[in-house]
């Protein structure tokens, strides 16, 4: 009998029972219970994000494949395709930080090779609480371990992402993991059990009792009982996946597969409806047959264990054969544990019995959606508003103590430990605006970012989310590079309150306005909501991937300076805005006021000059004005130059010092270039009606910034250097050996 | 010259290794399958990197009970020229075709980056091409490339001349702070005493193309090639033929089932 204590474990309200009922005609038993829980689950289902997503754009000119399959597809010319997609693990990764982030890389590898791509790049968007708390750093250190050690072993380049800190994330960090994939065009598959009679073939590990109920897990609020959850986390094994990823591609290279789904959140119970349902067919199949890790597993444990590195392929009978072939020869399991039928249900039997029979429609098309309630929170106007601070006597010093911030700081301590260089094709390494790689063989290229910023979210999600597209669009343009499509990682608090939802819907539509006006799609995504613990929820992180196209390698200019007595000019306009800023939070620890403004026009053409600037070769340095404002960025120039060259720049704007150094106004790209070709870059930015000016030379061992004549920054580049480059492993010391 | 790429399960660097000798070196490549005790008459072995069968155990520990290394240690007694690279590298000690055993890296982590090395002794087979004392940028991205051996060994190893290349700065100085992972006596690569085998923790297939920022890589493959070819010219000049297809973004099938 289904009570109401059954109900409420398994996340479903009376109402959605109610619906369940009549929708098979009949009470389920507690598998089919189980199975329309975690297809219904906030996680799998999208219930409260699926009426707001709709306003996403999904389409665009290199686009194949938008929204409703394992990853979205563009076209990149060639005969060839990208394949990428961008998936959350923060649930996981708090309860279990190694296992939670490997386990996360994994899903994604799978998502990206179930349809016939080889991973080609990972990059992850990281979020932890301030590290000066120990189990931050714990959190932070088994999470960037879990990554390392899943991708390292997998052999896929994690060649970018971001690693950010706030105390709203201590109780609830954010692991995004986005996955780029290559594919030939032609040879694309999909998650269709097309062909009543074809063989379900499960494929890949063996099932056991872990994760079971991960999707559950990862759409509830935490609460004190958190630890009790650490069973429901899956364990990864990045050497079966590899093993995986080989013979599904060899599979795939000798057109043995109809179809084929990874089995993910959710495991059998998602792949088997998702695959029917789709082609609009039914599927019978025997739970006896599953390759079981352990014994005495019911049919309940075998539908909903989240299990990895397993997939669910079907394909023609006569076909069978060979396909085990190919898995033996890579030492994994090929059994054929049920058919494709005709009758829309899924029908699974257990010792002979009949054990679930629903149609997977329902499961799978029917879930509810909700509009739910959406209101202003209280404190939006309280912190819209602020007075500035006075400014601090010594900025020269405020600057040190910027690029020392955690936030700003060096993050190879967590990029080397990720093989970033595998499969011999990054060009661009981590910590630049955008990682670029090389495809063998062609002149052309990709670029790939993935960025946000929570706290503009925070303070207005309209324009957090507008502004996270734009920034995201300007990394690319740094590589010259041309935005092709977008995934993107929404996470959120309970949807259930309508602060959090007012929130998510503003945040959406900001995306949506700014996708549109870049005219790049939306391909897919997740979306993450009840990130809160005991009742306090993350600040709203929209985090965006984004895919462009390089059209010549050989043009892509470096992140950091590369010569002396190199002409600098700031492309757009410095502006006194410092809401929202780094500066504010770190300096006054207020994060109040409004977040920069931003002007799609004038973005678009600042991107596209930079581009152009770029393409004709014109370029030896570019790079975008983000996090900490204009002195972080041009410090940034000279951390990476490989020979840690200097600049002096004198600046003249009518503005607060403060603002003009650390504001973090949109629209600015720095530029290094040589004395002639600076010349062409400012008639190039006249004829694109694009703010530009020469702010100063590159040189010396030192970082000089002028404000109308008087020196607000003196530092040598070695000293602000140690600064930024020993913060994040400062946390980390060895106390022995190192 | 024909060169065979062992594909172990688990290796992920084997795909490098083929592009860079078959499309930057112009060498004739063939994979060599784990499962398969057949190395196809090449001139040369060479074990990529990676976590042969996941590494769980010592990296290295179960590859060496494959049957195409008892292939490979026929060949190398033979002569035959052996270069193993990282996980290579990891297998060669653990077969015992070369000497002492990896350590987790000091700092306990992986380590992904460009590390600088010497070259140490020129008069190999690995390292002809270049100068003596000359200094390479390769990346190193590996967890276990802690050199260890006895102190009797390490002696040997140095009066023999068998390490041929040592973690340095950009100058050439050994310092502690170039040694990134703390290997004893700074070793990077080292040779059998015969000096056809060698393991070296640095990728130089990460390195051999000006677009990915070093070239320094291609130093020990073309030293490969030159001795390679001396010797066939010494006996009977081999004629070579070289395929060279189109390079394709993706990479081929490996292995026959």
């Amino acid at each position: 009998m289904i009570d109401d204590k059954i109900l409420a474990d398994h996340n479903l309200t009376r109402e959605e029972y109610d619906y369940i009922v009549k929708l098979i005609g009949r009470e389920p038993n507690l598998t089919e219970l189980g199975i329309f829980s975690v297809m219904w689950s906030e996680h799998c289902g999208y219930k409260s994000s699926k009426v707001y997503l709709k306003k996403f754009p999904t389409k665009g000119k290199y686009l194949i494949q938008g929204p409703g399959e394992n990853a979205g597809v563009l076209d990149i010319g060639d005969g060839l395709a990208v394949v990428f997609k961008i998936e959350s693990h923060n649930h996981p990764s708090y309860i279990e930080p190694y296992q939670g982030a490997a386990t996360g890389v994994g899903g994604i590898l799978r998502d990206i090779f179930t349809m016939g791509a080889r991973p080609v790049a990972v990059l992850d968007s990281l979020r932890f609480g301030p590290l000066d708390n120990p189990k931050n750093r714990a959190i932070m250190e088994g999470v960037v371990s879990g990554i390392s050690g899943y991708g390292n072993s997998f052999g896929v380049p994690t060649v970018g992402g971001e690693v950010y800190f706030h105390e709203c994330y201590a109780q609830n960090p954010l692991v995004n993991v986005c996955c780029v994939g290559l594919a030939e065009k032609d040879r694309l598959f999909f998650a269709r059990a097309q062909g009543v009679g074809n063989a379900v073939i499960y494929v890949g590990a063996k099932t056991g009792r872990d994760g079971i109920h991960g999707a559950t897990m990862a759409s509830a609020e935490f609460g004190k009982d958190t630890e009790q959850k650490r069973p429901n986390v899956q364990v990864g094994d990045p050497f079966k996946e590899k093993l995986l990823l080989e013979a599904c591609l060899e599979a795939m290279a000798k057109n043995l597969i109809v179809g084929i789904q990874d089995m993910g959140a959710a495991g059998l119970t998602c792949s088997t409806t998702e695959m029917a349902a789709k082609a609009g067919t039914g599927m019978e199949i025997n739970l006896d047959l599953v390759p079981q890790r352990e014994e005495g597993m019911n049919p309940y444990e075998i539908m909903l264990s989240e299990s990895q590195e397993r997939m669910l392929i079907v394909a023609e009978p006569d076909k069978v054969q060979e396909l085990q072939k190919i898995f033996n020869k890579w030492d994994l399991d090929a059994v054929v544990i049920g058919k494709v039928t005709d009758d829309g249900q899924l029908k699974a039997y257990f010792h002979g019995e009949l054990v679930i029979n629903i149609p997977v429609k329902a499961v799978v098309d029917l879930c509810p959606a909700y509009r739910r309630p959406a209101k202003t929170p209280a404190f939006i106007k309280k912190i819209s508003r602020f007075k500035m601070p006075d400014m601090p006597s010594d900025l020269n010093q405020v600057f040190l103590q910027m690029v020392a911030s955690p936030n700003l700081a060096d993050k190879e301590w967590v990029f080397r430990q990720y093989d970033h260089m595998v499969q011999v094709n990054t060009m661009v390494l981590p910590g630049a605006d955008a990682a670029v790689l090389r495809l063998k063989g062609l002149k052309k290229g990709l670029a790939m970012t993935l960025d946000g910023n929570s706290r503009y979210a925070f303070l207005n999600p309209r324009r957090g989310g507008q502004i996270a597209v734009a920034e995201a669009c300007r990394n690319l343009a740094c590589a010259g590079a041309m935005p092709m499509g977008v995934t993107n990682c929404l996470n959120f608090g309970n949807p259930e309150k309508p602060e959090i939802m007012w929130q998510f819907r503003e945040a959406v539509e900001g995306i949506a306005e700014a996708c549109r006006q870049f005219d790049i799609p939306v391909t897919g995504g997740n979306v993450s909501f009840y990130n809160e613990t005991e009742g306090k929820a993350i600040y709203p992180t929209p985090v965006l991937g984004i895919v462009g196209l390089v059209e010549d390698v050989s043009t892509v200019p470096a992140a950091g300076f590369l010569g002396n007595n190199e002409v600098i000019i700031l492309l757009g306009e410095n502006r006194e805005e410092l809401g929202g800023s780094e500066y504010l939070k770190l300096v006054f620890d207020e994060e109040k006021g409004q977040p920069p403004s931003l002007n799609f026009e004038t973005e678009k053409r600042v991107q596209e000059c930079c581009r152009q600037a770029i393409r004709q070769r014109l370029v030896r340095t570019a790079h975008d004005v983000s996090d900490g404002g204009l002195a972080v960025a041009l410090a940034e120039c000279s951390f990476k130059s490989p020979k840690r060259i200097g600049f002096e720049v004198r600046l003249n704007d009518r503005i607060r010092t403060d603002a003009l150094l650390f504001g973090e106004s949109q629209s600015r790209i720095i530029l290094a270039a040589k004395e002639k070709n600076a010349r062409k870059i400012l008639t190039l930015a006249r004829k694109l009606k694009v703010k530009a000016k020469v702010i100063g030379k590159t040189g010396g061992k030192k970082m000089v910034i002028w404000h109308r004549n008087k020196k607000v920054v003196e530092q040598t580049v070695e000293m602000a250097y140690n600064a930024w480059k020993n913060t994040i492993p400062g946390y980390f010391k060895i106390s022995k050996g190192e | 010259m024909k060169f065979g790429v062992v594909v172990f399960p688990g290796s992920n660097c084997d795909y490098d290794t083929f592009h860079v000798l078959q499309n930057v070196m112009g060498q004739e490549t063939v994979f060599l399958w784990h499962k398969e005790p057949d190395l196809k008459n090449v001139d040369c072995v060479v074990l990529p990197g990676g976590f042969s069968y996941g590494d769980y155990l010592r990296s290295g520990a179960i590859a060496r009970f494959s049957p195409i290394m008892a292939e490979v240690k026929k060949f190398a007694q033979a002569g035959g020229l052996v270069l193993g690279i990282c996980n290579g590298f990891q297998i060669l000690l653990e077969a015992g075709l070369l000497p002492g055993a990896m350590l987790r890296n000091k700092n306990l982590k992986f380590l992904c980056q460009p590390v600088y090395i010497r070259i140490e002794n020129n008069k190999t087979a690995f390292s002809n091409a270049g100068k003596k004392g000359q200094v390479l940028k390769i990346p190193i991205a590996h967890f276990d490339g802690n050199y260890y051996a006895p102190p009797d060994l390490l002696a040997e190893l140095e009066k023999n001349n068998q390490i041929v290349f040592r973690y340095c700065d950009a100058e050439g100085q050994l310092t502690e702070e170039a040694n990134v992972n703390g290997s004893l006596h700074s070793i990077a690569g080292l040779m059998n005493r015969e000096g056809n085998v060698l393991g070296m923790m640095p990728h130089p297939e990460r390195a051999a193309e000006k677009i990915l920022g070093s070239e320094d890589g291609k130093v020990i493959f073309q030293s490969m090639i030159n001795y390679l070819e001396k010797k066939a010219g010494t006996r009977k000049k081999k004629k070579v033929v070289t395929t060279r297809p189109a390079i394709s973004p993706l990479p081929p099938l490996i292995g026959t089932c």
